[in-house]
């Protein structure tokens, strides 16, 4: 039979087999892959594959979740702590679409995923079979690629497409949907590794000439300033970026994903972008000569008002993704290719230089956002607890070296603002799309992936309870995740828009909880509650000094806002301190 | 920035995959663009398709979604041309009441003026054919609309470019 794949392969890989069924091909390939460890749950659909992975289960690790959502998200954790492919599994139907919102989560932030479905057998197809869902169509936007199996035999081959696919050029999810028959049937299995898809150019050739034109402009620069992104931690460029920035003097401000690609406290780390960013960064943005993007993609909460942002300067954008140049902002040079190999050719054609006076004005910023904002948060004279202090006493205790995930909201930008790095990899969250529920599932494969780091997941009140039900996976799995929840009693996000932006009117914002000490608990998680000032630093080194698993909830100020803040619509540099 | 909209024509290279469809045309209605026209085909090399789509939007728009086109796996390469860039046409059929062909003279001087081409007679009813631009088989539709006209169908646009496309060489480079 003819598979519409047109992936070519490498042939010195193959190993010719005993006919076996498509369940078990699907965990050799998995196996062949380097897969260790997959995320998911069974059903009616996938229970052929459930069976095979019974009998490997000493070769290949499968973590029940206690929702498909929490599947994809471990699996993103896992992928973005270790940089491999995670795998999600799921049977059809509900299990499917459970799948989706950690896929379009995955996809926004350009996450490695495998995420393999089981479908009703092919005779019922569009016949509304029981659990049968046309998640092929419902996941098409949201994938970098996916694909229906209907015969035993397509199985090695797309399987192979899909991992590279994932994992080459920009990396996303890839979801690969199994019909019932195609796993019960058997075939002779041979699997060859994907190395090229003819219709598909994973990375970029690197264009010379653009490359001098980069230079030029940067070393002609007296004002320049880089904004970085995931794409260095993705095409793990951090030395690569370090030395260049290190050789031009040149300040490095970090979208929420780059963040931990350059460690907290380097010279040139001059703080986040967007909109709950460093003053400084941002104001500066509105004023350098020359912007260098590097790895990212101008996305709205880093630009703000477009037609305000960096209009003065010369932009250099350096990407893998040739659909993003000019996407959102208009570039004077593009940079396309893989990180690592773009930086490296830069490195030897930028001029050594410092820019002391240049770092001088974001020191200025900083001071001024130091007084007006950083002080009380970290420093508080107030009676409540900030998220901020909590911040600064988990560093304290971890010195950098911990893998913070963080949920969605105010505690995320918290987090993001006063977490301090010094290792990459290590700062989890979700960016592009937003999803509340994403850090407890996402902490759980964070552990699995790097489980000698300490890894604390930084949750509010709220999305805490999208995805409550993993406590669950914790308990089973012995994950020695640390759950931080901050709670405010509120939506404290919206409740902040609400405030500033729709005359306090705190629509349905208000929580009403339940005692999360209890329910971890009743999970055997070891939990404590903190509402005192005076007992959070203690409770902290509890916490992280506790060789399992363990809660913490503690009692923040209710009504406190996340500062700076650039308003929708508002131009970066007209990013306010209160 | 010019946001005066115009219509394009994007012509997409593609495997030829199930569920492809889906996935090119959800990047038009993502941007809530409204595709006007879509056809697609066996394009000049084997196994691989065409897509000619036609939409109205601004030239930014039409970049991008270019951009995004050719992001997709399954996608060889996208191009945006404008009418004036391609030779283009249109195919239409009319079904017409057999009586009007026998008993009026007029519709026989308005299929003979037209170019257009009687591609089937049956008992009851026979077959118009025009292949030309929208203005041509509207023109035909107005004047055939008075005479009994049990159907009508127009085809989407189908085009081709001035300017090579160097498909083949591109594939090739693979």
């Amino acid at each position: 039979m003819e598979i519409k794949t047109k992936a070519s392969t490498k042939k010195n890989q193959s190993k010719k087999q005993q006919p076996i069924s498509g369940a078990e091909a699907v965990v050799k390939c998995l196996l062949v892959e380097g897969v260790d460890l997959i995320y998911g749950y069974p059903g009616g659909a996938i229970m052929p594959i459930y069976d095979e992975l019974y009998k490997y289960q000493d070769q290949l690790q499968h973590v029940l979740v206690r929702h498909e959502q929490g599947a994809t998200h471990a699996a993103q954790g896992y992928a973005r702590v270790t940089g491999k492919v995670g795998v999600a599994m799921a049977t059809s139907g509900p299990g499917a679409t459970n799948l989706v919102t950690g896929i379009a989560d995955a996809q926004i932030d350009s996450t490695p995923l495998v995420c393999i479905t089981g479908q009703v057998g092919k005779h019922l197809l569009g016949s509304d079979a029981f659990q049968e869902t046309d998640i092929v169509g419902i996941s098409t936007p949201v994938t970098k690629w996916n694909y229906q199996i209907t015969e035993a035999a397509e199985i090695p081959e797309v399987l192979a497409k899909a991992f590279y696919i994932a994992k080459s050029g920009r990396p996303g999810p890839v979801l690969i949907d199994i019909t019932k028959n195609a796993q019960f049937d058997t075939f002779d299995f041979e699997y060859q590794k994907c190395t090229s898809v003819r219709s598909y150019k994973a990375v970029p050739d690197v264009d010379k000439s653009q490359l001098l034109a980069a230079a030029s402009l940067i070393n002609a620069a007296k004002k320049p300033l880089i904004v970085f992104g995931q794409g260095v931690i993705l095409g793990e460029a951090e030395s690569e970026f370090k030395a260049l920035i290190e050789k031009t003097g040149i300040p490095a401000a970090w979208t929420i994903l780059g963040l931990s690609a350059l460690e907290s406290n380097h010279p040139l780390n001059v703080g986040m972008v967007g909109m709950h960013g460093n003053y400084g960064p941002n104001k500066l943005t509105n004023e350098c000569d020359v912007l260098i993007a590097i790895g990212m993609r101008f996305d709205d909460r880093v630009t703000g008002n477009l037609e305000s942002y960096a209009k003065q300067a010369k932009v250099i954008h350096f990407d893998i993704d040739p659909s993003e140049i000019d996407k959102n902002v208009k570039t004077d040079v593009a940079v396309l290719g893989n990180s690592k190999e773009t930086l490296a050719k830069m490195l030897p054609l930028v001029n050594q230089n410092s820019h002391e006076s240049w770092m001088q004005e974001f020191k200025e910023y900083h001071a001024i956002e130091f007084e007006k904002v950083i002080k009380d948060e970290l420093f508080p004279t107030k009676k409540g607890i900030t998220m901020g202090e909590v911040l600064k006493e988990i560093n304290q205790v971890t010195k950098g070296k911990a893998v913070v995930v963080s949920d969605v909201g105010q505690h995320q930008m918290m987090a993001c603002r006063y977490a301090e790095f010094n290792q990459t990899k290590s700062s989890i969250t979700s960016g592009g799309l937003g999803t509340m529920g994403f850090a407890l599932p996402a902490a759980i494969g964070a552990k699995m992936g790097a489980p000698e780091r300490e890894v604390i997941a930084i949750i509010g009140d709220g999305g805490y309870q999208m995805t409550i039900q993993e406590l669950g996976t914790i308990f089973q799995t012995k994950a020695a995740v640390k759950i931080v929840v901050l709670n405010n009693e509120f939506l404290g996000m919206v409740r902040q828009w609400q405030q500033l932006f729709f005359d306090k009117r705190y629509a349905s914002t208000e929580m009403v909880n339940p005692d999360f000490v209890t329910i971890a608990k009743g999970y055997h998680i070891e939990a404590q509650k903190v509402t005192k000032r005076e007992n959070l630093s203690g409770a902290i080194e509890k916490m992280i000094a506790s060789k399992s698993s363990y809660f913490l909830e503690v009692f923040v100020e209710k009504e406190n806002n996340v500062f700076p803040m650039i308003s929708t619509g508002a131009s970066v540099s007209d990013i306010r301190l209160s | 920035m010019n946001t005066e909209t115009k219509s394009y024509t994007i012509s997409v290279y593609t495997e030829n995959n199930v569920g492809l469809l889906n996935r090119v045309s959800s990047i038009f209605s993502k941007r809530h663009i409204n595709i006007e026209s879509l056809t697609t085909s066996q394009s000049e090399i084997e196994n691989v398709n065409r897509f000619v789509i036609v939409a109205t939007m601004e030239e930014q728009q039409a970049t991008k979604i270019v951009g995004q086109l050719e992001k997709q796996i399954e996608v060889i390469k996208a191009y945006v041309h404008t009418d004036e860039e391609t030779i283009y046409q249109e195919s239409a059929l009319f079904k017409v009441s057999l009586d009007s062909l026998l008993d009026k003279r007029q519709i026989q001087d308005i299929i003979k003026t037209s170019h257009a081409n009687i591609v089937t007679v049956a008992r009851d009813f026979f077959v118009i054919e025009k292949t030309g631009s929208r203005k041509e088989t509207e023109q035909l539709y107005q004047d055939l609309k008075p005479y009994k006209l049990l159907q009508f169908v127009r085809s989407g646009r189908i085009s081709v470019t001035k300017e090579p496309m160097n498909i083949s060489e591109m594939l090739k480079a693979f």
